[in-house]
């Protein structure tokens, strides 16, 4: 059994807005062993990336970690103070961002940004760091990189941006690397080959990552468990085998479903969730997804699931589970969304410029 | 905002979209709630209203003439002789001469918007609407005339031209000088926007179908650029105040003895160890006026963007 | 460039320019030349301009109001003397070859000196006065408007920026004038000495603190908002996050990501703000009786010195000209974005 990594118990992370409190992250325990890829799924807003900027307390204002723990090989993030967290960040701890361009100092070159993050840790000194700096450029395949090194990042493509700021997050090594959307702000073509890279370097170097997306297609291919969250909450986790094949949470099972699947069918459309996700600063009575849920029962909307145990190392919140819903209802569901989804059609079409 | 059945037989009136009216409605409200805003509108009206009134003051007594010399009293401090804020060295009283100034100050600030505003109008229309070489020529003209500092530039305006005569006539040069030293800001702010709206979609179609589109253009300009216009405009006045506060102070504005801040002050300078309170209210008087203005230019600003929020 | 049988190839300058201006090096030259080539209808412009305006004044520069009205064969001698009785067109080229070996002609006012050497006796008041205008605006300006948005929505915040609000808003010689009154009356009223009090005679004391800070004030002001805005708005950037995610220190983060980026748009202003000092030497000089180029613009207005105030004009645009030309060079030096083609 691979050690525990990082273990987030009951974590409660709040927005204090001038319109009310946000609950972002509203109760949420999870575990990453040493090597695991773990995949954590959601619609933007459901609180992915505020759990994951909470473990490296980067959370910004006017947030706050409100309570919870989240120990890294037994200590508490949480308590930590200025000196320590500096060091776990980047080096215990390391995390890559969502759109590369943005996320690069665009007057710095990229090779001194890459070896800032050494130095900083005194690991290595300024020539180590600067020989290491191409090792690693290398190693995350960005052709020539001796000369690449002195460039700027606005001189770089998007895939080869994040290549480097991957490069970066492993320069010290770290032991987790959460990767929080790695590929939304790239080209289909280059999304797999940063997966491709990710899955490489997971086998080659040991590193445990946390990949933080809302497409589905990608956690198939990396991760080994996955973690569905909704609403602040997690509403789902498990193998990831299991959980394609027989996900329990309506929710999941939506998602699952809005993917598009090359064994299936052309004349079975995608169906698309109806409504909208729920204001974080005033949720739903009950169980969170219910408004939107083609399978709600009354209980749902009076009492909130807790997360129960469905299946070997899978948990769902769920009051009705998809093993529970008749082939029937299922069919209805997909009529019902279908139908929605083709009156939008229409409407669109009449008036084109109705976004804009 | 529910959604009609959408008739789609009709063709499509590209109106002017109603939540423009909106917009102003909300700019109000924003504006209201900025306390210096409030308080610079406030300032400004009762500056306005002095002005206007001043004349009506002296008439009832209220408050001494300003042109009239009470030579037995000169440089009277504050509250002697009835000089409720002192005199000067020919003994007329300075709260007079201050309401009376502030006629001169508010309608050089004014009326200079009103003289740029056609000009900037114009060549930025041009220049955005034309492209090509002439907007590029323009732009260059606009370049080469920004290199000129303002202020050296209106001082060698009124020293070639300096009618004597009635205030108005001696104005007549300031105004212009100084709003040919500002007009190039109004100009741009106005080509950027017919740029923009020269890029949207149904001016191609307008083009492509051959009706010269610039009726199209100017309809969109004015609701779109209007609240820019206004800030562009609003923050004009205190540069304008300021620029002939400077050449009074310097002498070459309006000659004596009509009553101008800027020449309060210099006169007050000159006394200023003997009586040092007559340079110090005409200066304050100019400089919360122009604090003010900015207050209601910053004011309008965050009122009239729609990407500020708090 | 390209040799064949002892002929240069038509177009290889073509080429090896182009070649030339690959390099970032190359590019920057070109940039410069450009700009500098720039220039030159710039000042004519000014030339041109106050020229035209010199000559629009009624009457002549010798009819002096309330002074003794000179006989007629004097005058003719001295529009021969300094080249009046020739037409227009012709003083103006004329003018401007003089320029252009730096002969600004002969002052009106003082018989027999030259502009240029007036200009020349006024420079080191007005540079020193810019100088120590600009060493002060810089470091406290960017300073004030750092620190009020690291410390944003505290009171140091509303503090420096109300300040810097309320001195953008006093125009140059009300602050000279309420600093003259509130300094040097008050000082005199209570020790009778002369401290702070405005001199003649000109060394870098203490007499100078007031005009430099009444200089410096607005731009400082000015500097202070922009620098503030500009940190505000690159401290939400995603670049100063992954900074953090780094483990990187709050020194390192402020100064190599936050200020590396926020004063790039500061830098831009440095041009006006030059300009600004320049304009604002004029009035400075006069209010604190500083015998530098600005006063003697001032007083060349009021006696109608036209020869004085077109070298003067000419003078300022230069050196505005050039200001604003190191700043836009500075600039692509600072910003690795900035395409030069």
């Amino acid at each position: 059994m691979a050690p525990t990594l990082l273990q987030i118990e009951d974590l409660h992370t709040q927005f204090f807005t001038s319109r009310g409190v946000v609950h972002a992250v509203d109760g949420v325990n999870l575990h990453i062993d040493a090597g695991e890829v773990l995949g954590v799924v959601g619609e933007s807003g459901c609180g992915k990336t505020i759990t994951a900027l909470s473990v490296l307390r980067l959370v910004p204002d006017p947030g706050k970690i409100v309570s919870g723990r989240i120990l890294f090989r037994g200590k508490d993030v949480t308590k930590m103070d200025d000196q320590e967290i500096r060091e776990f960040r980047g080096n215990d701890v390391a995390m890559i961002f969502q759109d590369p361009m943005t996320s690069l100092n665009p007057v710095t070159r990229i090779g001194p940004q890459i070896e800032e993050a050494m130095t900083a840790h005194n690991r290595f000194t300024q020539q180590q760091a600067r020989t290491r700096v191409i090792d690693l450029l290398k190693r995350v395949r960005v052709p020539a990189a001796e000369s690449r090194v002195k460039d700027y990042p606005h001189q770089f493509s998007g895939g080869m941006r994040q290549r480097a700021m991957i490069a970066m997050g492993l320069a010290n090594e770290p032991a987790l690397l959460i990767a929080d959307e790695p590929t939304t702000a790239l080209d289909v073509t280059v999304q797999a080959q940063i997966i491709q890279l990710m899955k490489q370097l997971n086998r080659e170097l040991g590193t445990a990552m946390m990949l933080i997306t809302h497409n589905m297609a990608l956690v198939a291919s990396l991760c080994t468990r996955i973690v569905v969250m909704y609403a602040g909450r997690i509403v789902e986790e498990g193998p990831v085998d299991q959980i394609f094949k027989s996900p329990q949470h309506p929710y999941t099972w939506s998602l699952l479903r809005s993917v598009p699947r090359v064994d299936e069918a052309r004349k079975d459309r995608l169906v698309s969730i109806r409504g909208l996700p729920p204001d974080l600063s005033n949720p739903p009575p009950g169980c969170k997804f219910h408004p939107r849920c083609p399978f709600v029962i009354d209980h749902c909307k009076e009492e909130e699931p807790p997360l129960g145990e469905v299946g070997p190392n899978q948990l769902a919140r769920c009051w009705v589970l998809m093993r529970t819903v008749s082939d029937e209802a299922i069919d209805n569901a997909r009529a019902a969304s279908l139908a929605s989804s083709e009156a939008a059609k229409k409407l669109k079409q009449a008036v084109p410029d109705a976004g804009r | 905002m529910a959604l009609a059945q959408p008739a789609i037989d009709q063709p499509i009136d590209w109106e002017v979209p109603e939540k423009q009216l909106g917009l102003w409605s909300d700019a109000w409200q924003r504006f209201r709630r900025n306390r210096l805003a409030l308080v610079g509108a406030v300032i400004v009206v009762v500056l306005v209203l002095i002005a206007v009134l001043s004349p009506l003051l002296v008439h009832f007594g209220v408050i001494q003439d300003p042109y009239h010399q009470d030579v037995a009293n000169i440089e009277a401090t504050p509250g002697m002789a009835g000089h409720p804020l002192g005199s000067d060295e020919l003994g007329r009283d300075t709260l007079a001469r201050l309401m009376y100034g502030s006629q001169i100050s508010l309608t050089v600030g004014l009326l200079v918007q009103v003289i740029i505003f056609p000009i900037g109008l114009a060549i930025g229309l041009a220049a955005g609407y034309a492209g090509g070489r002439i907007d590029n020529l323009l732009m260059r003209f606009t370049d080469i005339w920004y290199a000129f500092p303002d202020l050296l530039f209106v001082l060698v305006v009124v020293s070639v031209w300096h009618p004597s005569g009635s205030p108005f006539f001696q104005l007549l040069p300031i105004f212009g000088a100084i709003a040919l030293v500002n007009w190039v800001g109004l100009a741009r702010l106005i080509r950027g926007q017919v740029l923009s709206i020269k890029e949207k979609e149904f001016i191609e179609a307008a083009r492509s179908s051959g009706s010269a589109p610039i009726k199209l253009v100017l309809k969109h300009l004015l609701p779109n650029s209007l609240g820019p216009i206004i800030v562009t405009l609003t923050f004009g006045i205190p540069q304008a105040i300021f620029l002939e506060a400077v050449l009074s102070f310097l002498g070459v504005g309006i000659q004596p003895p009509t009553p101008t801040w800027g020449q309060m002050v210099f006169d007050g300078y000159e006394a200023v160890y003997a009586n040092p309170s007559s340079a110090v209210f005409p200066a304050l008087a100019i400089g919360c006026t122009l604090l003010a203005f900015s207050f209601i230019g910053d004011g309008l600003r965050d009122a009239l963007d729609p990407r500020m929020r708090r | 460039m390209a040799v064949i049988e002892g002929r240069p190839r038509r177009g290889a300058l073509l080429r090896w320019l182009a070649a030339f201006s690959g390099t970032r090096g190359g590019a920057l030259g070109i940039f410069v030349g450009r700009r500098i080539l720039w220039m030159i209808p710039i000042v004519f412009f000014v030339i041109v301009i106050t020229f035209f305006l010199m000559h629009q004044a009624a009457g002549s520069p010798w009819d002096k109001a309330g002074g003794r009205q000179l006989s007629q064969s004097v005058i003719d001698n001295l529009n021969a003397k300094y080249g009046l009785d020739k037409p227009e067109w012709q003083q103006f080229l004329i003018y401007v070859w003089n320029v252009v070996h730096f002969d600004f002609g002969l002052s009106y006012q003082y018989e027999g000196k030259s502009v240029t050497s007036l200009l020349g006796e006024g420079w080191r008041y007005t540079a020193t006065l810019g100088g120590l205008a600009f060493l002060l605006i810089v470091p406290v300006g960017v300073g004030l408007g750092v620190l009020a948005a690291l410390r944003q929505n505290t009171r140091i915040d509303y503090a420096t920026m109300g300040f810097a609000t309320i001195a953008a808003s006093f125009p140059n010689f009300v602050v000279g004038v309420l600093m003259v009154v509130v300094l040097s009356v008050t000082m005199y009223k209570l020790t009778g000495g002369s401290f702070f009090l405005p001199s003649s005679d000109f060394g870098i004391d203490d007499h100078l603190i007031m005009p430099v800070i009444t200089l410096a004030l607005l731009p400082i002001a000015y500097t202070a908002r922009l620098t503030r805005a500009s940190t505000l708005d690159t401290i939400r950037q995603d670049y100063v996050r992954t900074a953090w995610a780094k483990g990187l220190t709050e020194r390192l983060v402020v100064i190599k990501h936050i200020l590396k980026n926020s004063l790039i748009p500061v830098v831009t202003t440095l041009g006006p703000t030059f300009a600004f000092l320049v304009t604002g030497s004029v009035i400075v000089e006069t209010v604190f009786n500083i015998p530098g180029i600005g006063r003697s613009f001032v007083v060349a207005v009021e006696s109608r010195d036209y020869p004085m105030i077109l070298g003067t004009t000419v003078l300022f645009s230069v050196v505005i000209a050039v200001a604003n030309l190191i700043v836009d060079v500075a600039y692509v030096f600072i910003d690795p974005r900035v395409r030069l083609t």
